[in-house]
């Protein structure tokens, strides 16, 4: 059942663990030649900013020029040139007068476009906020733009962050940039030679997906996303990225327009686990503006190398064996398992038995939560307005028709439909006792033991665009949410770390779910699995021709 | 982007009437004060109160801030809870209000419907009968609730131009909402019951409850029904932003409804606008229909917690929690008490503990003259009321702006007290202090020759030279009509330019007629 191949990865790469061709090789490679690494991690680039060994502004260009580059991949909305180059300018002086902010400063970063950005656009890639811009800016932002990072611009997603493929919203689809990896293109045979890429591209999932694509294609070193179902996870395991969602409550909300406010969560995207728990740091703690935000104190951590997992255990969740799980993942998740066993720790199979639940719960109370934070947009203090003036009420229906796409209408009406007098008790009510049942799994299996749970964070690899619009938004956000979103309803920190590639070349990644709060200890495993999985780095022709060419041999050899 | 910051609290009330004449009526007033003036949440400010706060409110409107709750706002809650008797929630919840206004930015409101921060209460209010100011009746209305709650902004309708203009600028500042039972029964009630509550606000400092700027609103609930039956339908009255006002606007409503019930209509659940100029309530355009306000739990306010000594958590910052009982402690003494306290201490009239309570700061003025002068606290009340007091809503001056102060006063009354100028040269001393050109009563009573004649043998001579002078009078007198001698005493004050003490003056007269 195993695929060959990533058996035999792993093999290698338990046998001799940090001697494979790695990140570190390429940075050895990088320093001597001292040329810029478009492809290093932000823990690495960090180093080489300090050491003076490439300059902020130097970065940032060469960022900017990828990106005009991949705008084939739509992953970003809006690039902010000159903002971008300021900031850089500035992090340049304080490198010079020997005053960095910190291990941020210099580092370009995307943010998605649901965060509010003062001066720069923020869309929610809708008609119904196109040109709107924001007098403040979000809290998380703030605090990166504090830390001396660059912001590059603004990245696309479904509508509203509703939708799991990125394909939803107004300015295009996003294209994974795994659709033009040398990996994909051996692996994926051609159905007709009139087939071209342009009918195999894949989705980048979503709906964080631009932020996914610009972190996967190197077009930035981190970048924030939001996660409310598991919008930040699915499209980091289909891009090949670290995708992080906090425990709710960890960072702020503040600036995030909102979609679900008891579930959204800013997510943090990054190429390794290491950078993640680096952003984590910057932007985790108390906020003011955000009343859900913890009070207690974060201290920022560094991720130890873990050398012993016996003490730790493991849980499998048999519910998230789910419908639809292709066999290849299947296979891939028990092998991620017996990884741990072999290493000594304890593997338990787990139950969570709400999680069927799970999916039609979260669509009660996110449409209710979507139909009540979409009830701002009416056109009379920011966004579209209609020029419809028959009435007030028919400017507003008009405004909203204009502005919303099918998806986001459809949900504010069942939304609207579930709130209503009658049918509070019977949908709403009732969605919040197994949200409530939910959560309760979890803290079960915890209590029983459990330090962090496995799971698969998709069904499967990415599929291409002309095969997932064949499906509604509807149903494929019941569908691709289905092993991510109950840890949103509960609350709890869980992050999908890229694992290796499918039969297709295609990335696959597993998630890590741990107690609340815990967000080191989950880190520390996602860190020590990172390790031994290897996984390889994504081969873009657009890359390697604006980086240095020190990667073109190193290809990802012990994949193939 | 500016910033402006600024709270609101606001109560409103639910008053319910019940009737005098033939049917029976209630009136709900809603009723709500706050302070100052915002955009979009809770926002939080420089003067006293807020409620709810949401933060970087400013005249661009945002479209994701996170609500945040003020803990002042909630401080003044609790406050004006315990102070109308209230049981007070440890635990309260926030909800959203969903409809659609353009004076309401979010779409909804948010609001405490499901369990909101105090219940149960009373609130005792005097009021008098046929305008007698001797005759005071004291009355009970309860309290329903009292909830937080997120102010909209204020549609402008120009009708001539035949557009809406939205002012935001108190859109989302926190209002508390007080919300009394249908327990009153016409408008002098309901007046007298929002008086009362307006100086308990201000009393807390909840509220400067100015009802002219909005800072206290009220609406009313009206319904007819004749005795022993249900309450009728009930029509709402909305903004009212004066006592007076209220007063007018509930009792032509019972009328109107009345009439329309004694003329066979039926009464419509609508809400209606007072219009000030003609006198009358008339329908509202706005909210037509039947709204399902589709309640949902609002997710950015986490349970609003209160503790109290017991069960307040050791080692919990101090300011993160808010201690029931710590408030209760520090709660002022409320008008009601300071009334009584006014009464037993001075042994003045019960109205006129009102009146010294209806005006801003009229009570320590009051109190501290009393401290600085020998005259009895009797005496002084009527200078304060009478000639003070007159004084004041003559020019409309505040007891504050008087030109006299509490010190000059009582200089004069001592004067007066220790007999050393008559009443009448008093108010005449008084009348100059007016002119507030700086001068003692002391330095007036001796440039206007104001003090009364010490020296007895010139007021006998001047006693004398009256008598001698009004040989008819004198045989009215002894003819046994001793009413005649105050016109006796009239004519020796007029002599010396009222400076003589009449009732020396008096005895010497009697002393001379019956000798």
């Amino acid at each position: 059942m195993v695929p060959r191949g990533i058996a035999a990865r792993w093999r290698r790469a338990a046998a001799a663990p940090g001697t494979g061709r790695g990140r570190s090789a390429g940075v050895r490679r990088w320093r001597r030649t001292g040329r810029i690494m478009l492809r290093a991690s932000l823990r690495q680039v960090s180093a080489a900013l300090k050491e003076g060994r490439v300059a902020p502004t130097e970065l940032c260009q060469r960022c900017l020029a990828l990106i005009k580059n991949t705008k084939f991949l739509n992953a970003y909305i809006t690039v902010a040139e000159e903002t971008a180059l300021k900031q850089a300018e500035e992090s340049e002086e304080r490198y010079k007068r020997g005053q960095p902010l910190g291990i941020l400063d210099g580092i370009p970063i995307a943010v998605k476009d649901n965060f509010n950005t003062a001066g720069i656009e923020t869309t929610c890639a809708s008609n119904m906020l196109k040109g709107y811009i924001s007098p403040y800016n979000a809290t998380v932002v703030q605090k990166l733009l504090d830390q001396g990072a660059v912001l590059l611009g603004k990245t696309n997603l479904d509508e509203f962050a509703m939708g799991s493929g990125s394909t939803d919203g107004v300015f295009g689809p996003v294209r994974n940039p795994w659709s033009y990896s040398k990996q994909y293109k051996e692996k994926s045979v051609p159905k007709s030679h009139s087939e071209d890429e342009e009918s195999n591209w894949v989705i980048t999932g979503g709906s964080s997906g631009g932020s996914a694509a610009a972190v996967s294609s190197f077009t930035c070193f981190a970048a924030l996303g939001s996660d409310t179902g598991g919008s930040t996870r699915n499209p980091a395991a289909h891009c090949g990225v670290v995708g992080l969602k906090p425990t709710y409550g960890l960072i702020s909300r503040h600036g995030l327009i909102p979609l679900v406010n008891s579930m959204d969560v800013p997510g943090i995207l990054t190429r390794s686990v290491d950078d993640a728990a680096v952003l984590l740091g910057s932007l985790a703690g108390h906020d003011p503006k955000d009343s859900t935000t913890i009070q207690d104190d974060f201290k920022p951590f560094e991720l130890p190398n873990l050398t012993d997992v016996s003490k730790l255990s493991i849980g499998i969740p048999k519910e998230y064996h789910a419908p639809g799980l292709s066999s290849e993942i299947l296979a891939l998740w028990s092998k991620a398992a017996d990884l741990f066993k072999n290493a000594g720790a304890k593997v338990v199979e787990v139950s969570l038995p709400h999680t069927p639940y799970s999916i039609v719960c979260y669509h009660v109370l996110c449409t209710a939560e979507v139909a009540s934070n979409m009830a701002r947009f009416d056109g009379l203090e920011y966004g579209h307005r209609s020029d419809m003036k028959d009435s007030t009420e028919s400017m507003y229906a008009a405004t909203r028709r204009e502005g919303f796409n099918d998806v986001v209408r459809g949900r504010i009406l069942s939304g609207n439909y579930f709130l209503l007098k009658q049918n509070y008790e019977k949908y709403f009510v009732k969605a919040q006792k197994v949200r409530r049942l939910i959560a309760n799994d979890f803290v079960k299996v915890f209590r029983s033991g459990v330090d962090i749970l496995l799971t698969p964070t998709t069904l499967s690899d990415a599929v291409p665009y002309t095969e997932f619009i064949q499906e509604d938004n509807r149903t494929r956000s019941a569908q691709d949410d289905i092993l991510t979103q109950a840890a949103n309803m509960a609350g709890l920190p869980a992050i999908s770390v890229p694992t290796a590639l499918s039969e297709r070349g295609l990335p696959v990644g597993l998630q890590f779910i741990g107690r609340s709060f815990q967000e080191k200890q989950l880190l520390t495993v996602a860190k020590w699995f990172e390790k031994q999985v290897q996984f390889p780095v994504i081969q873009l022709e657009e890359v390697e021709r604006h980086d240095s060419d020190v990667f073109q041999h190193q290809k990802s050899a012990s994949f193939s | 982007v500016r910033q402006i910051q600024s709270f609101f609290l606001f109560s409103s009330i639910h008053l319910m009437l019940v009737k005098r004449t033939v049917k029976l009526m209630r009136a709900h007033l809603k009723k709500t004060s706050f302070v100052s003036s915002f955009c979009s949440f809770f926002e939080d400010v420089s003067v006293h109160h807020f409620i709810l706060v949401k933060q970087s409110i400013s005249s661009v409107p945002k479209c994701s801030t996170v609500t945040v709750l003020n803990r002042r706002c909630v401080e003044a809650a609790v406050m004006t809870g315990l102070a109308l008797n209230c049981s007070i929630n440890k635990k309260s919840l926030f909800d959203r209000k969903h409809y659609f206004y353009a004076d309401l930015p979010a779409g909804y409101q948010i609001t405490q419907q499901r369990v909101p921060i105090a219940v149960n209460g009373s609130l005792s209010y005097s009021l008098c009968i046929d305008n007698k100011m001797s005759q005071m009746v004291t009355k009970t209305v309860r309290i329903k609730q009292i909830q937080l709650e997120q102010d909209s902004g204020k549609s402008l309708h120009d009708d001539t131009r035949s557009q809406t203009l939205v002012d935001l600028n108190r859109a989302g500042v926190g209002l508390m909402e007080v919300v009394m039972e249908p327990d009153m029964c016409c408008g002098e009630e309901a007046a007298a019951a929002v008086r009362e509550l307006q100086l308990i606000l201000q009393t807390l400092g909840s509220s400067q409850a100015v009802m002219a700027e909005g800072q206290l609103r009220v609406d009313a609930n009206v319904s007819v029904h004749h005795p022993g039956e249900p309450y009728g339908v009930r029509t709402e009255v909305k903004n009212i932003n004066s006592i007076r006002f209220l007063a007018k606007a509930i009792d032509y409503e019972i009328q109107r409804q009345i009439e329309e019930l004694e003329n066979g209509g039926t009464i419509l659940n609508e809400t209606r606008a007072f219009d000030s100029k003609l006198g009358c309530t008339v329908p509202m355009r706005d909210k037509e229909g039947k709204q399902d306000y589709r309640f949902m739990p609002e997710p950015n306010l986490p349970p609003l917690i209160l503790y109290d000594a017991k069960s307040l958590p050791a080692n919990m910052n101090h300011q993160q929690v808010i201690n029931i009982d710590w408030i209760h402690e520090r709660l002022p003494d409320l008008p009601s008490v300071k009334r009584k306290k006014l009464v037993e201490q001075y042994g003045i009239l019960p109205e006129h503990s009102f009146t010294l309570l209806n005006e801003d700061g009229l009570a320590e003025f009051f109190e501290s003259v009393v401290k600085q002068t020998q005259m009895k606290p009797k005496k002084v009340i009527g200078w304060i009321l009478k000639d003070l007091l007159s004084y004041l809503k003559q020019h409309s001056l505040t007891v504050k702006e008087s030109p006299v102060s509490s010190f000059l006063l009582a200089d004069l009354l001592n004067l007066l007290e220790k007999k050393e100028i008559s009443s009448t040269a008093a108010k005449q001393v008084l009348a100059e202090l007016w002119k507030g050109k700086g001068k003692t009563p002391l330095e007036i009573v001796k440039e206007q020759k104001l003090e009364l004649l010490q020296d007895q043998k010139e007021l006998e001579q001047i006693c004398q030279a009256v008598i001698d002078g009004h040989k008819n009078e004198v045989m009215a007198i002894k003819a046994g009509n001793p009413k005649v001698l105050n016109k006796l005493i009239g004519l020796v004050q007029k002599k010396t330019e009222g400076r003589s003490n009449p009732v020396l003056v008096k005895q010497l007269l009697e002393k001379k007629l019956s000798g």
